[in-house]
C-alpha cells in the first residue's frame, strides 16, 4: 500500500468531498494563497478557487461564528484554526452557537460543520501555544470530538465529520502532519465514535489518543521485552467515547492504564477511570493509573518540555505498577 | 437620551416615499399585536405563566415594522434575545410565540428556547439569540452562504447598542465588508445597555461612526417611525441585493420598560420616559392615518377587538398545550438519532 502524510492525508479527504459536494468550504487564516500555515490545504486554492478556499483576517470569532451562520442557512463549512490555542478567543461561537442552535431551535437549524487545526504542544513553545483542550470541548454535548494519531485514520475520519450533521472538532497536531503513514488509494470512512484496539494483549490495557498515542507504542515495545503483554487502544474520538471497547478489554486484562497529553483534572482519563470503576470494578486486579501532563503550564526550556509530556519512561512505570513489579 | 453629535449621515427625517393606505394598516395591526402581546407577557410574567428572563419590545415596534414591510419573505431576519415581536411580525402565529414563552411542546421552539430563543426556519427566522452580540457573526455568516449560492436574499441582522461594544461586531464588520456580503446590519439603539447608558460605556457617543471604521456605509435613522425605518432599509436592500454589500443602521429607538421584566428601570427619569411616549410609534401612525383618512376611530376600535381576540387566544392555545416530554431533553441534540449519552 502507499505512504503518505497526515497533511496529504487531510488534503485528500478535504478535496474528495469538496469535490462531490460544492457546499463543502474551508474558511481560516492562510489556507488560500499561504497554502496552509502547516500546507494541509496546499494546491486547494488552485483546484477550487477562491470561493471555496477562503482565507480571513486574523479574527477566529468573527469567522468561527460566521462559518456557524453559513451552516444555518445550509453550507457545510469547514473552518481552520492555525491551533486549537487560538479557538479560545472562538470559543463562544463554539459552545453558545454551534453546540447550542440545533436544540435551541427545537431541531429546526442543524449545524453540519468541522472546526479543525491542531492541538497540544509542539515542541518549545511556550506556555500559550502548548495546550489541549480535548476535554474542554468533549465536556460540552452538541459537539463530537475527533483526535486521529495517524494519516490512515485522519483521512478516514475528516472524511465522516465533513459529512456528519453535526459540529465536530477536529484535532491534529504539529508534529503529526509530517509523519507517514499507509492510507489506500481507494475511498473509505471511519465511524466517529469507534475506539480500535492497535495491538492485542492480554496483561495490561493501555488506553490513549491522538499523538502522544506514539509514545505507548513505545512504551509497549519496551514492556514487551520484558514480558508484559500490553493491549493498546486508540479512542480516535473522545465525544463520544467508546466506552464498551475499553470495558470489554479491562475484563480481559484486569488492568488499565491511561495516557492523555492534557492538565490531569477533569481529563478524559479522569472520565474514563470513573466509568471503569463503576461498569468493570470488579474485573480490576490494580487500581486505574494514568500518565498526563504535569499539572501546570508548560515553560519553553527543553527541560521543561521533557519534564511536562507522558513518556516512554513514564509509561512503562505506570504500567510495571498496576502489575505490582 | 444622550445628545449625539453625528459623523455618518443623518438621514432626512421628512418621508419621500408615498405609503400605502394598505402597508399603514399593517403596519398599525402589526404594531399593536407586538404591544399588545408584550403587554400581555409582561401581565403573565408577573403571574409567574412566563418564566425565565423576559425582555421586551414596548416602544420600539415601529423598528420591526418598518423592517420587514421594506423585505421579502425570503430574506433572512436574525436577533439577540428580545425577539418575540420580530418573530411575530415574521408571521409567526403569535399562539406558537406565547406557547414558547410558556414552555410548551406546542411553542415554536418546542419549549426548548423560551423568550429568547425564538426561531422558525419556516419564516426565515435565524432566531433569538443570548449571547450579547454573538448573532453578529451567525448573521454574516447566513448572508455569506446566500452569496455563495448566488441568490439574491438579504439577511437582517439585529442587536442592541450593547452588543455594538463587543469584538464580535468589529470582526464581522471587517469581513463583511472585505467580502461584499449581502447583510444590513441595525442596531436598535434604545439609549441603553442593560442599565447602562451609551454615556457611560464609550467616549464615541455616536453609535453610526462605528462603520466609518470599515467603511461600511451608515446611517442614522428614525426609529419611532415606520415610514423612517422603511424608506432606509429598503435602500440598504437596494444595495445589499445589487451586489454592493453591507449598511450599517443606527436606528434611535427607545424601550419604555426595563432591560427585562427584573429591572424597574431607575436609571431613567419619568419624564425621559413620559417624552418619548409622546413620540409613540403606534400614536404616530394613527395619526397620520386619521390625518389621510386611512381609517377612522371605529377602525382602530375594531383592531382593538380583533388583536384583543388573537391575544386571547394565544394565551388560551399555551395555556392548554402540554408541557414537552422529559425524554424530549435528549431529543435536538445531535442529528445523529442514535448518539450514546452517558446516562446514569
Amino acid at each position: 500500500m502507499r505512504s503518505i502524510q497526515y497533511r496529504e492525508a487531510l488534503r485528500e479527504a478535504l478535496s474528495e468531498e469538496m469535490r462531490k459536494d460544492p457546499n463543502i468550504f474551508l474558511l481560516g487564516e492562510e489556507v488560500a494563497e499561504y497554502n496552509g500555515a502547516y500546507k494541509v490545504s496546499q494546491g486547494m486554492l488552485d483546484e477550487f478557487g477562491a470561493k471555496r478556499i477562503i482565507d480571513t483576517p486574523i479574527a477566529e470569532l468573527g469567522f468561527a461564528g460566521i462559518g456557524v451562520g453559513a451552516a444555518m442557512n445550509g453550507l457545510r463549512p469547514i473552518v481552520e484554526f492555525m491551533t486549537f490555542n487560538f479557538s479560545l478567543v472562538a470559543i463562544d461561537q463554539v459552545i453558545n452557537a454551534a453546540a447550542k442552535i440545533y436544540q435551541m431551535s427545537g431541531g429546526q437549524f442543524n449545524i453540519p460543520m468541522v472546526f479543525r487545526g491542531p492541538t497540544g504542544s509542539a515542541g518549545q513553545l511556550g506556555a500559550q501555544h502548548s495546550q489541549a483542550f480535548e476535554n474542554w470541548y468533549a465536556n460540552c454535548p452538541g459537539l463530537k470530538v475527533v483526535v486521529p494519531s495517524n494519516p490512515y485514520d485522519a483521512k478516514g475520519l475528516l472524511k465522516s465529520a465533513i459529512l456528519d450533521n453535526d459540529p465536530v472538532i477536529f484535532m491534529e497536531s504539529e508534529q503529526m502532519y509530517g509523519d507517514k503513514g499507509e492510507v489506500p488509494e481507494e475511498e473509505y470512512y471511519l465511524p466517529i465514535g469507534k475506539a480500535v484496539i492497535k495491538n492485542e494483549g492480554t496483561d495490561v490495557t493501555i488506553v490513549s489518543f491522538g499523538k502522544i498515542i506514539k509514545v505507548v507504542y513505545q512504551a509497549a515495545e519496551q514492556l514487551a521485552k520484558d514480558g508484559i503483554s500490553v493491549e493498546v487502544i486508540d479512542l480516535r474520538t473522545v465525544r463520544p467515547i467508546d466506552y464498551d471497547t475499553i470495558i470489554e478489554s479491562v475484563k480481559k486484562t484486569n488492568r488499565l492504564v491511561i495516557v492523555e497529553e492534557a492538565w490531569p483534572l477533569a481529563s478524559i482519563s479522569s472520565e474514563i477511570t470513573y466509568m471503569v470503576q463503576k461498569n468493570a470494578f470488579d474485573y480490576l486486579d490494580a487500581p486505574i493509573r494514568r500518565v498526563t501532563t504535569e499539572d501546570t503550564p508548560l515553560g519553553y526550556a527543553p527541560t521543561f518540555v521533557q519534564a511536562f509530556l507522558p513518556s516512554v519512561d513514564k509509561v512503562v512505570k505506570a504500567v510495571k505498577s498496576v502489575m505490582y513489579r | 437620551m444622550p445628545k449625539f453629535i453625528s459623523f455618518a449621515v443623518l438621514r432626512n427625517n421628512m418621508v419621500k416615499t408615498k405609503f400605502t393606505k394598505e402597508t399603514y394598516e399593517s403596519w398599525y395591526e402589526q404594531m399593536l399585536l407586538m404591544r399588545r402581546f408584550e403587554e400581555k407577557s409582561a401581565q403573565l410574567y408577573g403571574q409567574q405563566k412566563i418564566k425565565g428572563f423576559c425582555h421586551l419590545y414596548i416602544g420600539q415596534e415601529a423598528v420591526v415594522a418598518g423592517t420587514v414591510s421594506a423585505t421579502r419573505k425570503d430574506d433572512r431576519h436574525i436577533t439577540a434575545y428580545r425577539d418575540h415581536a420580530h418573530a411575530i411580525a415574521l408571521g409567526i402565529p403569535s399562539r406558537e410565540v406565547m406557547a414558547e414563552l410558556f414552555g410548551k411542546v406546542t411553542g415554536c421552539s418546542k419549549g426548548k428556547g423560551g423568550s429568547m430563543h425564538m426561531f422558525s426556519k419556516e419564516h426565515n427566522f435565524f432566531g433569538g439569540h443570548g449571547i450579547v452580540g454573538g448573532q453578529i457573526p451567525l448573521g454574516a455568516g447566513i448572508a455569506l452562504a446566500d452569496q455563495y449560492r448566488g441568490g439574491d436574499q438579504v439577511t437582517i441582522c439585529s442587536f442592541g447598542d450593547g452588543a455594538a461594544r463587543q469584538g464580535a461586531l468589529h470582526e464581522t464588520f471587517n469581513m463583511a465588508m472585505l467580502w461584499k456580503l449581502p447583510v444590513i446590519f441595525i442596531v436598535e439603539n434604545n439609549g441603553y445597555a442593560m442599565g447602562t447608558s451609551v454615556e457611560r460605556t464609550t467616549n464615541v457617543l455616536d453609535m453610526s461612526v462605528i462603520g466609518a471604521g470599515y467603511a461600511m456605509p451608515s446611517f442614522v435613522v428614525d426609529g419611532m417611525k415606520p415610514e423612517t425605518v422603511h424608506e432606509a432599509i429598503a435602500e440598504a436592500v437596494e444595495r445589499a441585493r445589487k451586489g454592493d454589500g453591507p449598511t450599517y443602521l443606527e436606528i434611535r429607538t427607545y424601550r419604555y420598560r426595563g432591560h427585562s421584566m427584573s429591572d424597574p428601570a431607575k436609571y431613567r427619569t419619568k419624564e425621559e420616559v413620559e417624552d418619548y411616549k409622546k413620540k409613540d410609534p403606534l400614536e404616530v401612525v394613527k395619526t397620520t392615518m386619521l390625518k389621510n383618512k386611512f381609517a377612522d376611530e371605529k377602525w382602530f376600535d375594531e383592531m382593538e377587538t380583533k388583536i384583543e381576540a388573537i391575544i386571547n387566544d394565544s394565551v388560551e392555545f399555551a395555556e392548554n398545550s402540554a408541557w414537552p416530554e422529559p425524554e424530549a431533553l435528549w431529543e435536538d441534540v445531535y442529528v445523529q438519532s442514535d448518539y450514546p449519552f452517558i446516562r446514569e
